[in-house]
């Protein structure tokens, strides 16, 4: 394994769901102050943030919240991937001297409903969105589609998918969806975009997520427990890779974006996917977790029948998946939903999870991917 | 009424037998939707225009169960007429994937790998009150009808 340089040392949550009356600010504020009590750090020590959000424009606005220091705030969005983005930004702050304790935090506060926008801003034609083509969920559908088609996933194992989600989410105080759904229930639920059912997918929502970070070499000023950052990696899709809201695609086809980052995480490591003891994936949709199973090598194709089927990827299994319920139980902020993963990782591998505990959890894995086609990978371990 | 695309360059209209467009570069990569430049090595190319071929196989398949957000969703239905619709990707031979509607709105009816073929069909009006047409596949023999 490589030698770690950035240390996570606190994380903090604002539950993902709906809360009237209350801003995404806050929910970030909330998160922070969380984040900064684990790490057992004041925010005046802080030197950098990095903020993202989908529906604040500014999200590093925070500091007013906060307390208004002076430091360096700034805000990325890479979609679904923002959380990897602004963890890694965070770290390289550290990496590169310019802090020695950083904060980074996502907020959002979604509309109910489908997320909604002009085709111009995804770069497409307007007759696009007029013919009812842009939508994001669509591509969720087809890939899942294709992919069970290919390697003879049946629709019961996207059930189980999603019946595992909810099952964690019964295990973990701050999950949206707390009610276990059975297979039967949930293949019983209405196709949204065949062959996913209702509930087979997240839903967007709000809330904030944190995480304090500072040099590996002074984790241990702060906490018995650090964790060290060992990899985080970004791809965008590449000309033949089946990604969002594409009119047309090339007939040779390419891995999807999550294969690079995931392959270039592990090498980044030095650890392989049999080294992972706890495992995140963006399961916007239970099809999405089946075929993230493989783009980031803990199965081959194909193989999910089976390990769903075995309970592997349930909590006491060989794959211990989205352990918190994931996207499907937890709802997607989307400017937060990275860290998320990462406060579920971090409480996992400080054995703070409770009745959800992964036994002796070491090394954890986080992927993301979503519009336009952004794949982030994220490794942890103690 | 006039029928008119609902977009220039999009498909050959008004034509007995219509075709999709796309932009081809001198180096043999078909763009679509079509459009009038694309970097190639560096430079920036004017594209050909060329038809692509009408007949293909379906690639994958989903469906569309609610009336899409409007704007930009402007189909002539509203929320109590809205009809769900189907959408995949339709293999076009030694050319491309393309995403299109699809005429039939069963999935039940539609199989990975069947042939599909082009069809232009009504779909909406615009400001000028000419009807728009759009594209879409059929199950090759299908009735000819509209986009669902």
């Amino acid at each position: 394994m490589s030698t770690p340089d950035v240390a996570i040392i606190g994380t903090g949550l604002h539950p993902f769901g709906r809360y009237e009356g209350k801003s995404a600010l806050q929910m970030g504020e909330d998160a922070v102050i969380e984040a900064l009590a684990d790490a057992g750090v004041a925010w005046e020590q802080v030197q950098a943030l990095w903020a993202s959000s989908m529906e604040v424009t500014n999200p590093e606005a925070i500091l007013g919240l906060l307390g208004r220091t002076g430091i360096p705030a700034r805000a990325t969005f890479t979609g679904c991937a923002s959380g990897g983005t602004v963890l890694a930004q965070a770290a390289n702050a550290i990496r590169m001297g310019d802090a020695d304790i950083t904060v980074a935090v996502g907020m959002d506060k979604h509309p109910r409903g489908a997320f909604s926008a002009h085709p111009s801003v995804a770069g497409l034609p307007d007759w696009y969105g007029e013919a009812g083509l842009f939508l994001t969920t669509h591509f969720f559908g087809l890939k899942a589609n294709r992919y069970l088609h290919d390697h003879g996933i049946s629709h019961e194992t996207l059930a189980r998918v999603a019946a595992k989600a909810t099952r964690n989410g019964e295990r973990t105080p701050h999950a949206w969806r707390r009610k276990p759904l059975s297979v039967e229930e949930i293949m019983a639920s209405p196709v949204l975009n065949y062959p996913l059912r209702q509930y087979m997918y997240c839903n967007p929502d709000e809330g904030g997520a944190a995480v304090v970070l500072c040099r590996a070499d002074q984790a241990h000023k702060y906490t018995d427990t650090p964790l060290y950052l060992r990899a985080s990696t970004l791809f965008s899709g590449r000309d033949g890779a089946f990604d969002l809201l594409s009119p047309s695609l090339p007939l040779a086809a390419q891995p999807s974006p999550t294969v690079f980052a995931s392959q270039a995480a592990f090498e980044q490591a030095g650890l392989g996917p049999s080294d992972v003891d706890v495992i995140q994936l963006q399961d916007t949709d239970a099809g999405s977790e089946i075929i993230h199973m493989a783009e980031n090598g803990f199965c081959a194709d194909g193989d999910q029948e089976r390990l769903l089927a075995d309970g592997e990827t349930e909590i006491g299994g060989s794959l211990p998946i989205n352990t918190d319920g994931g996207l499907i139980a937890n709802g997607e902020p989307v400017g937060a939903s990275g860290l998320r993963q990462v406060y579920e990782l971090a409480n996992q591998l400080r054995g703070r999870c409770g009745e959800r505990q992964v036994s002796d959890a070491k090394v954890g894995y986080a992927q993301l991917y979503g519009s336009p086609g952004t794949a982030a990978v994220t490794i942890v371990s103690t | 009424m006039t029928q008119v695309p609902i977009a220039p360059d999009l498909f050959t209209w008004p034509s007995d037998d219509p075709a999709l467009i796309a932009g081809r570069s001198s180096d043999g990569v078909l763009v679509f939707p079509y459009r009038k430049q694309k970097l190639v090595e560096g430079t920036r190319e004017e594209l050909e225009k060329v038809e692509l071929p009408r007949h293909g196989t379906l690639w994958s398949f989903t469906t569309q169960r609610f009336r899409p957000p409007a704007p930009p969703y402007a189909g002539a239905d509203d929320a109590e007429s809205f009809e769900p619709f189907t959408v995949g990707y339709v293999e076009l031979p030694d050319a491309l994937l393309i995403e299109a509607r699809l005429t039939e709105p069963d999935h039940e009816k539609l199989s990975i790998g069947q042939e599909m073929e082009l069809r232009i069909v009504p779909f909406g009006t615009d400001a000028d009150g000419n009807e728009t047409m759009i594209y879409a596949f059929a199950p090759v023999g299908a009735a000819d009808r509209g986009a669902n």
